[in-house]
C-alpha cells in the first residue's frame, strides 16, 4: 500500500481537482441543459403523448392506424424524403465547388462573394418563394424569354411540380450548406496541400487526398442542416408544388384543419422525427464523423 | 370585469397585453368577428358589419381567421379570441357536429325571409356563393369554353390545363355531375365509400390535364390571371373580382354549386347575448344588398329581391338569382358533417397518387 502511495503521491489530489473541474463543467453548462429540457425534451415528450390520444380524448392508437390504412401518407413521407435528399445533394453540387472558389480568394474578395450568398439569405422566404413563380410560370419571364428567342416552341413546365419545388428550396437552402463548408475550407492548412505537391502529387490528386478529406466536417455538417431544415418546409412546396408536391409539414396542417385534434397531427410529427432519427443513425455508422476529422 | 383583471394582473407582465383585449372584450358594446380577408371580408365589413354596429352603437372589432378549426382550437383550450365567425355551412355543420358552437336562438334571429334551407341551428345564412368552372376566354373564346362539368372533364373537346381543389370540397359533385348523375342523385351516389370512389375515378381520368390543386381563392383568381392554366373549378365572387381586374375569364351558371356562408358563435362566448342580437341586425337585408355591391354573392335573405333592394342587372349577376340558381345544384352540409373526413382522405390519397 504505501509503496504505491508512494509512486503516485499525487494521485488523490489529482482526483481532487478532476472532480472539482466536472463539477464545474456540469455547473456551466447547467443552464443550456435546463434550457434543452424545457425546449426540446418536455414538448416532443408532450408531442409523443398527444399521437396516442383519439379525437374521444381517450388513449388510443387511431392516429397511427390512420396512416397504416391510407396510402397518402406512405407517399407524402417518400415525398418529403425525396425532396429533401435531392435538395441536399444539388446543394452540395452546387455549394461545394462555390465554397472551394470562395476559400481560395483573398480575403477581401471572399467577403464581396459572401455578400452575394448572404442578401438571399436576409431576404423573406415568402417573397423569395413568390419571385420564383412569377419567373417560372407558364407565361412567366424565364418561358417568355425562351420562347422569344427561339428556344421553345411551348413553354415548359418548370413550376407547381417537383422541378419548381426543388429550384425554390435549394435556392433557400444554399446559404446552410456554404457557411459551414467556407468556414471549415478556409481553416484548412495551406501548407498540407504544399506538402502534398512537394512530395509529387498533382493537383487534382492533393485536392482528392488531402483537401477533400479535410473539408468533410464542414461538408457534413453542412449537408446535415440542409436535410433536417428540408424536412420541415411548408411554405415553397406548397406554393411551388402547386399541390402535386405534398410534404409531411402540409399534411400536419391539413390534419388539424380535418380532424380538429392534436393528436392527427402529433403522430404524423412523431413518424417524421422517429424516421429522420433513424436515417441519421445509420449516415452517422456509414460515415464516422470522428474518423473523418482525424483522417 | 374585477376579477378578469384580477387574474390577468397575477398572470403578471406577458399577461399586460392580455389584460386589455380581455378588458375590451368583456365591455358590453364591444363584438370580435372573424372572416377570411381579402376581397370577401372587404365587402363584409364595408357593407355588413361596420353599418350594423353603427346602427346598433357598439363597437365592432374584425380580424382574420383560419377556418373552422381555430374555433375547435380556441373553444377547447379555453381561450376567447372572438365573439362570431363567419364561415361556409359545411364547415360550421362539422363544427357543431363537435360541439364546439353555441345554438342560435331564432327567437331573436329574424330568419323567416330567408330563402329555403339557408340557415340552420349554429350557422344564420348570410351570402350564397356557387363553386363554377371558369375558364381563359382567350384560350376558348367568350362564350365558347366549357358550360357544364362534362365539358370540364371532355379534354377531347376542350383540351387544355385545368386546376381543381386540393381539398375535396364540392369537387366530388363536379365529377358524378360529368358522369352524368343526375342534380338530385349527387349526393345519394355519394352516400357510400363506392361511390366516392366512382367521383375519383373520374377526376383520375382527368389527372395528367390537371397541373394545379389550388388552395385558396386568391390563388384560383391569380392562376387564371396569369393564364397559368385554362380552366379552374372556383368561387364565382372571385372570377368576378379578378375580371373587373382585367383578366380573361368567363363561367357559365349551368356548372355551378351552390353553397353558403353565414355566422357562428364559439360556444362560451362572453358576450354571447350581444352576439346574437348583432346576428340579428346583420340578417337585415339592406346590409346583405349592400354587400352584393362588393362581391357577386348573392343575399340569403328573400326581401332583397321583394323590395327591389339591387338593381336588376346586379341581381342577375349572383348566383342565387332565380334565373341563375334552377341550374344548380345546392351543396348538402348533411353529405359533408357525415362523409367529409373519409372523403377527404380518400381525395389526398388519389392526389398522392
Amino acid at each position: 500500500m504505501t509503496i504505491v502511495d508512494m509512486e503516485k503521491p499525487n494521485e488523490r489530489g489529482l482526483q481532487q481537482v478532476a472532480a472539482n473541474e466536472r463539477l464545474t463543467f456540469f455547473g456551466l453548462t447547467l443552464p443550456y441543459l435546463l434550457m434543452v429540457t424545457a425546449l426540446i425534451v418536455i414538448p416532443v415528450g408532450w408531442l409523443f403523448y398527444l399521437s396516442f390520444i383519439g379525437r374521444d380524448g381517450s388513449l388510443s392508437f387511431e392516429n397511427y392506424e390512420r396512416m397504416m390504412k391510407s396510402k397518402a401518407y406512405i407517399r407524402i413521407f417518400l415525398t418529403t424524403f425525396k425532396i429533401s435528399i435531392l435538395t441536399t445533394i444539388i446543394c452540395a453540387a452546387i455549394g461545394y465547388p462555390l465554397a472551394y472558389f470562395m476559400s481560395q480568394l483573398s480575403r477581401k474578395w471572399a467577403n464581396i462573394c459572401m455578400i452575394g450568398v448572404l442578401i438571399p439569405f436576409w431576404t423573406s422566404l415568402l417573397v423569395r418563394t413568390y419571385a420564383w413563380l412569377v419567373l417560372l410560370q407558364k407565361k412567366g419571364l424565364l418561358n417568355n424569354m425562351a420562347i422569344e428567342m427561339g428556344l421553345i416552341s411551348e413553354p415548359i413546365k418548370i413550376v407547381h411540380n417537383t422541378t419548381g419545388t426543388l429550384i425554390g428550396m435549394v435556392h433557400i437552402m444554399l446559404p446552410f450548406l456554404i457557411l459551414p463548408l467556407y468556414a471549415n475550407m478556409r481553416a484548412i492548412d495551406k501548407d498540407a496541400l504544399k506538402a502534398a505537391s512537394s512530395l509529387g502529387a498533382t493537383p487534382t490528386r492533393a485536392f482528392w487526398t488531402v483537401f477533400f478529406p479535410l473539408s468533410l466536417p464542414g461538408l457534413l455538417a453542412g449537408l446535415l442542416i440542409v436535410f433536417v431544415l428540408c424536412l420541415g418546409f411548408y411554405v415553397t412546396p406548397a406554393i411551388l408544388g402547386g399541390g402535386r408536391v405534398i410534404m409531411a409539414a402540409m399534411k400536419i396542417s391539413s390534419n388539424i384543419e380535418l380532424y380538429f385534434s392534436w393528436g392527427a397531427a402529433s403522430a404524423l410529427g412523431v413518424v417524421l422525427l422517429v424516421v429522420t432519427g433513424i436515417i441519421l443513425f445509420i449516415a452517422s455508422k456509414l460515415v464516422s464523423m470522428d474518423q473523418l476529422g482525424n483522417r | 370585469m374585477k376579477k378578469t383583471i384580477m387574474k390577468s394582473a397575477i398572470g403578471g407582465l406577458a399577461a399586460a397585453g392580455l389584460m386589455i383585449t380581455a378588458t375590451a372584450s368583456y365591455a358590453e358594446d364591444t363584438l370580435r368577428i372573424v372572416s377570411w380577408g381579402g376581397a370577401y371580408q372587404k365587402g363584409q365589413s364595408l357593407g355588413i358589419f361596420q353599418p350594423a354596429a353603427k346602427a346598433m352603437g357598439i363597437t365592432v372589432k374584425e380580424d382574420t381567421y383560419g377556418g373552422i378549426s381555430d374555433v375547435k382550437l380556441m373553444v377547447k383550450s379555453g381561450a376567447d379570441k372572438f365573439d362570431i365567425f363567419s364561415s361556409g355551412a359545411g364547415s360550421c355543420a362539422s363544427g357543431a357536429a363537435e360541439g364546439v358552437l353555441e345554438k342560435l336562438d331564432y327567437s331573436v334571429i329574424d330568419v323567416s325571409d330567408h330563402l329555403p334551407g339557408m340557415y340552420s341551428d349554429y350557422c344564420a345564412g348570410a351570402d350564397i356563393f356557387s363553386v363554377v368552372a371558369a375558364y381563359n376566354t382567350d384560350t376558348y373564346g367568350e362564350g365558347n369554353g366549357p358550360k357544364t362539368w362534362a365539358d370540364f372533364y371532355d379534354v377531347e373537346k376542350f383540351p387544355g390545363t385545368r386546376a381543381m381543389r386540393n381539398k375535396v370540397d364540392a369537387q366530388l359533385e363536379t365529377a358524378l355531375l360529368a358522369d352524368g348523375v343526375p342534380m338530385d342523385q349527387v349526393y345519394e351516389v355519394l352516400d357510400s365509400e363506392e361511390g366516392i370512389e366512382r367521383a375519383l375515378d373520374k377526376i383520375r381520368s382527368i389527372k395528367p390535364h390537371i397541373a394545379v390543386w389550388w388552395s385558396s381563392g386568391a390563388q384560383h383568381a391569380q392562376l387564371m390571371k396569369d393564364g397559368e392554366v385554362d380552366m379552374t373549378t372556383g368561387w364565382n365572387g372571385r372570377f368576378d373580382v379578378a375580371k373587373e381586374d382585367g383578366a380573361k375569364v368567363a363561367y357559365d351558371w349551368r356548372s355551378g354549386i351552390m353553397d353558403w356562408e353565414g355566422y357562428g358563435i364559439p360556444k362560451g362566448a362572453k358576450n354571447k347575448d350581444l352576439a346574437m342580437k348583432y346576428i340579428a341586425e346583420m340578417m337585415k337585408p339592406e346590409y346583405m344588398a349592400e354587400f352584393a355591391k362588393y362581391i357577386t354573392y348573392g343575399p340569403t335573405n328573400g326581401k332583397v329581391y321583394e323590395l327591389g333592394l339591387m338593381e336588376d342587372s346586379r341581381a342577375r349577376m349572383m348566383p342565387s338569382h332565380p334565373d341563375n340558381a334552377k341550374h344548380q345544384l345546392t351543396l348538402s352540409t348533411e353529405w359533408y358533417s357525415k362523409w367529409r373526413t373519409i372523403a377527404a382522405e380518400m381525395y389526398t390519397e388519389m392526389m398522392t397518387e
